[in-house]
């Protein structure tokens, strides 16, 4: 059988931008019929978290409260304000009628992307894999994403 | 006349929804079949081209017409 071309995902960003383009990228390249791999680490295990508070530790927990992870909980990387500018992006990709993000990682997990978070980065910041959506596999590590990485035609790092 | 199987309106999607539902879609009808859809956003110009060059389909026809709407017709090839 003929093997689907595959790309791969690095996202270290937990920015609402960054965090929707690897979304846009990702479910562009799975609608082509391409196998696609999202590796999340630091930042980026935001965007595959429920959004509930996390850690154990002083710090863990303070990191949790302060480090807020999920789609609704992410800000632009510039202009964020202390939530406006969230605010107002989100409202101005509504009226223009913009996929918004909840959507997006819908329609990536529909598609079949895999959602790899990096066991390393959960360690550090005190996630488990209960703070993580259903949809996200089993944590790896480097060597499990640059398998992918190597036998893709495309990888991305964001 | 279109002899389309499936008919599908993509009017005010955005980059990069059209592409996914078209993709969804194509999974609808048997190769050979045909779909048309009718979209507005202006990106669906060279995204749909480009999307059947990557995935191996045949692009019938493209055109905007004279509302701007973009109408096309897609042929499940693979």
């Amino acid at each position: 059988m003929e093997q689907n071309e595959k790309m791969t995902l690095v996202v270290l960003s937990g920015d609402l931008d960054k965090v929707m383009a690897s979304y846009i990228i990702a479910t562009g390249a799975a609608a082509a019929g391409m196998d696609v791999v999202m590796f999340f680490t630091f930042w980026g295990l935001k965007a595959i978290q429920r959004g509930n508070l996390t850690g154990k530790s002083l710090f863990g927990r303070m990191l949790g409260a302060m480090n807020r992870g999920g789609l609704n909980a992410i800000g632009p990387s510039r202009l964020n304000m202390g939530g406006m500018g969230r605010w107002m992006f989100k409202l101005m990709m509504k009226q223009k009628g913009v996929t918004q993000l909840p959507e997006l990682q819908q329609a990536a997990i529909d598609l079949g992307v895999k959602l790899m978070p990096c066991q390393m980065s959960m360690d550090v910041m005190e996630i488990d894999c209960d703070d993580l959506i259903a949809e996200a596999m089993e944590p790896v590590g480097v060597a499990t994403m640059l398998e992918h990485a190597r036998e893709s035609k495309i990888q991305f790092f964001i | 006349m279109s002899e389309a199987k499936l008919f599908l309106d993509f009017k005010g999607l955005l980059c990069p929804m059209p592409v996914v539902k078209l993709a969804q879609a194509i999974k609808q009808i048997q190769i050979g079949e045909m779909l048309e859809a009718v979209a507005t956003d202006p990106g669906v110009m060279a995204d749909i081209p480009a999307w059947t060059r990557t995935t191996g389909n045949e692009l019938v026809t493209l055109e905007k017409r004279e509302d701007k709407t973009i109408r096309f017709v897609v042929k499940r090839a693979k």
